[in-house]
């Protein structure tokens, strides 16, 4: 075998309490893509900021064709030839994508358009499509990953970082995506694929790492690995792909929703005319790319947003929009936001999981809130949820992402929930904490809660759903029953496209 | 080289540490400009300290600048506790001196109720002054910071218009000033002192009391979520403009308590406004700050202030200092604590 591009050799970094990287050693051939995968706090992003320049380890070494280096900066890495495509891009929006890649490389004078000819000659190699002219905040959460993409080629790097690049993408662009990394790939540059979705792993990768706590657990080449092994090794026991429903017992409608119409924010038409009906004890999957009006649909049964127009009906009456009256007629909300919204992080756990109903016995008498009974309440959920904390009082923000989704949904579930509005559980969470959530959600639907599951995780979507309906431009495309559709088709109703497909099942 | 490294979890006094540090810095910054006065500055402190705190009539100063620091600093930690950043105390403080010389001029009162009512007044209209801003902020969204400020300049004029105009006493021929109040409308002092202690004891009792509504109450617990999370206020439904308003009442109604305090404690007339308030608005800001968030602790950092303010009138006087030297001082000492800020939430590393 030749050698490798880029090794690291025994990269040890301990921050205080953790070692973050226990002796990861790992290398990069040219003209392949190396999946790196693990759980969160696997260690994954620690050695991505180490070869970055962002962090410096503690022990060991980085050797680039051969030559030991050591990387002190972003900018110093670069320079090297090491590029990384940042999960979230890091652009200015306002200008414009030529003006973007011009940022510390173009002259002092009118910088923009000497690059403009070279970034279309690099997109026209590799086959990235990419406007120079266009506006940064025009552009689709797929198009500014390219432009992420085009800025590190246009510095000429070796080795390609792309941290969990999938995460934003519909099906449909992370095909595209693939075919852009083959094509890096079959020019000789070397690529590193974080994720820890194993079906792409599986497409894309020519050799797979795994850590887990720090270390690395594994390194096979992807023909031998399959989707159980990998799991059971990011996660250290065997874990089931099984869809994860069964039969969903069906109650009473619960939800009804008719020509539902709101406005964004920004006050742009955002649902328009949206209409579906949710029954008790049933899963509704609701699938699109961010910012087609999924956020402002559960703003408005979740009453913090006023509908424009349109009917929103709950067990037979019309729901008031406030948040706190619609929580005690049963509609508990995880929302999208756990840190921003959903928690309070410099407050205590119990504070927290007091948020709802701080105001009411037994946490409070009259004006007086009974601390006593809140920390007792707080002990119980804690237990009851498998919330991992060191104690009620301890602040939110010291906890991991699952166990404040878990202060979230005990906070939530607890107070008999018929309506539950779920965005992205799952978002960030490990596949230990993922499934948990999951089986928390099925087990209330049994109890005869219904869920209206918002992510864009099709995989998610379609384990865990009975019916799925698509939000494309605030228009809502189905439901259509699971067993009826196709991951395929999902997608391309994302994107807008339409399966030509006649039926649309509204009723069961 | 020096680092920051962010601590998630900072050990319990550590802000304790970090805030009896930065005041260390401040009295050391201090004191280069006391010496570059050519004034030692050890000298000058050593001054301050035995002319305030170890001389009667230097406790009394102490004193009587602690009552306002301290009822007004109690109102400004709730406010900045909601994220609510009242920077007009100043003119709440003469909001409340306003109202209370309104009553204690104007309105014929039985003597036992003359008092009682003044001080309600001042409240009033303390709060009144601070729900201006409170209500502009909640419906039009305007930023708080920009229009107390600004309401201070009004309300100085206001004053220097009531005392030049309707208000004007009789005896003031060129100057300009009230009549001066009758005996029942004078807040008794301890003996020999210009100590009025009622004031006191109210803002003592506030403090006592905010701290126990911050912790306690379902309010406070409303309150804490406002401040430190509007989203999850939102989300659970807790009305951030009803909480404001709420929080502007109580801490304009604080401020305007000391307005009360100053013309009925001291001056027994409405006066001119910077001879009036001079400045405690601004000063209660530090108090406050110092006090990090915990109307209970004003009890301590009150009369810090309150001793550094009179220490630095004391400099003035015995040290032919400039009169802006106090000033000089609480700038920097509050700019040394906002910088601290830092250390709180970090440790810091040496080397690589």
């Amino acid at each position: 075998m030749s050698q490798p591009l880029l090794e690291l050799r025994h990269i040890t970094k301990r921050f205080p309490g953790v070692v973050a990287n226990d002796r990861v050693s790992l290398e990069v051939y040219p003209g392949e893509v190396l999946a790196l995968l693990g759980e969160n706090g696997a260690g994954k992003s620690t050695l991505i900021s180490i070869l970055y320049g962002l962090y410096r380890p503690d022990e060991g070494e980085i050797l680039l064709e051969g030559q030991p280096v050591r990387i002190a900066s972003p900018v110093h890495a670069l320079r090297l030839g090491i590029g990384l495509v940042p999960q979230h891009p890091l652009l200015v929006n306002r200008h414009t994508v030529a003006e973007n890649l011009a940022l510390g490389i173009g002259g002092s004078l009118f910088p923009a358009q000497r690059i403009a000819p070279l970034i279309e000659r690099l997109a026209h190699t590799y086959g990235l499509e990419v406007d120079p002219k266009a506006p940064v905040y025009g552009l689709s959460p797929g198009e500014k990953q390219r432009v992420e993409i085009v800025r590190a080629l246009l510095r000429g790097v070796k080795v390609l970082v792309l941290d969990e690049p999938t995460s934003v993408l519909t099906p449909q662009e992370a095909q595209s995506l693939f075919r852009v990394m083959r094509e890096l790939r079959s020019a000789g540059k070397s690529l590193i694929f974080i994720s820890h979705k194993l079906e792409e792993v599986l497409a894309i990768s020519n050799r797979c790492t795994v850590l887990r706590q720090g270390k690395v657990v594994g390194s096979l080449p992807t023909a031998e690995a399959s989707k159980p092994t990998l799991a059971e090794m990011m996660v250290g026991r065997s874990v089931s792909f099984e869809r994860k429903r069964s039969e969903p017992r069906l109650g009473e409608v619960l939800l009804e929703v008719e020509n539902l119409r709101a406005r964004s924010s920004r006050g742009l038409s955002a649902l328009r005319g949206v209409s579906f009906q949710l029954r008790a004890g049933e899963v509704l999957g609701i699938a699109g790319v961010a910012g087609n009006g999924q956020s402002e649909l559960v703003e408005v049964l979740a009453g913090l947003r006023r509908a424009e127009g349109g009917r929103v009906v709950l067990e037979g009456k019309p729901i008031a929009a406030n948040p706190a009256s619609l929580f005690e007629s049963g509609v508990a909300h995880i929302p999208e936001d756990r840190i921003r919204m959903g928690t309070v992080p410099t407050m205590t756990v119990a504070e927290n999981l007091a948020l709802r109903e701080f105001h009411k016995p037994p946490l409070a008498k009259g004006f007086l809130r009974d601390l006593a009974a809140c920390e007792r309440e707080a002990w119980a959920k804690v237990q009851e949820y498998a919330v991992a904390t060191p104690s009620v009082h301890t602040p939110a923000r010291l906890l991991s992402g699952g166990n404040i989704q878990k202060v979230i949904l005990a906070r939530e579930l607890s107070h008999r929930a018929k309506l539950i509005l779920a965005v992205h559980p799952t978002y960030g969470l490990d596949i230990g904490a993922t499934e948990q959530v999951h089986k928390v959600l099925l087990g209330k639907t049994y109890e005869g809660a219904g869920v209206l599951l918002v992510s864009e995780d099709l995989e998610e979507l379609l384990s865990l759903s009975d019916r799925i309906a698509v939000l494309h431009h605030g228009e809502l495309k189905g439901p259509f029953r699971v067993s009826q559709t196709s991951r395929e088709e999902i997608g391309l109703l994302m994107m807008g496209g339409d399966p030509g497909r006649p039926k649309q099942d509204a009723q069961h | 080289m020096i680092r920051l490294v962010p601590e998630p979890n900072p050990p319990r006094y550590r802000a304790l540490w970090v805030t009896l540090g930065a005041i260390l810095v401040a009295f050391v910054i201090a004191g280069t400009v006391f010496s570059a006065y050519g004034v030692s500055p050890l000298g000058a402190y050593r001054a301050m300290l035995e002319g305030t705190l170890f001389d009667p009539k230097g406790l009394q100063e102490v004193f009587r600048r602690t009552i306002p620091l301290l009822l007004i600093g109690v109102g400004l930690t709730l406010a900045f506790r909601t994220q609510f950043f009242n920077i007009g105390a100043e003119g709440q403080v003469l909001l409340g001196a306003v109202f209370a010389a309104g009553v204690a001029l104007f309105v014929p009162l039985p003597a036992a109720l003359t008092l009682p009512v003044m001080f309600v007044a001042g409240a009033l209209g303390g709060a009144f002054w601070c729900l201006i801003a409170a209500g502009l902020k909640s419906r039009l969204g305007v930023n708080e910071i920009l229009t107390t400020l600004m309401l201070n300049y009004v309300a100085q004029y206001m004053v220097i218009y009531l005392i030049n105009g309707p208000w004007k006493g009789k005896d003031a021929r060129g100057y300009i000033y009230s009549d001066q109040f009758a005996a029942p409308a004078r807040i008794p002092v301890i003996p020999g002192t210009d100590v009025h202690w009622p004031t006191l004891l109210l803002g003592i009792l506030l403090a006592l009391a905010l701290q126990f509504l911050l912790a306690r109450t379902t309010f406070g617990y409303a309150m804490r979520v406002v401040g430190e999370n509007p989203g999850a206020a939102r989300y659970a439904g807790i009305s951030t403009a009803r909480v404001v308003l709420l929080v502007a009442l109580l801490t304009g109604g604080a401020a305007g308590l000391a307005g009360v305090g100053e013309v009925a404690g001291i001056h027994h007339r409405l006066i001119e406004p910077l001879q009036l308030s001079s400045g405690y608005g601004f000063t209660a800001v530090i108090v406050a700050w110092l006090a990090r968030g915990n109307p209970a602790l004003v009890l301590l950092t009150a009369p810090l202030m309150g001793t550094i303010l009179a220490g630095g009138d004391l400099l003035k006087v015995s040290l032919n200092m400039p009169l802006r030297v106090v000033d000089v001082f609480s700038g920097v000492m509050l700019m040394c604590l906002i910088a601290s800020e830092v250390f709180v939430r970090n440790r810091v590393r040496w080397g690589r």
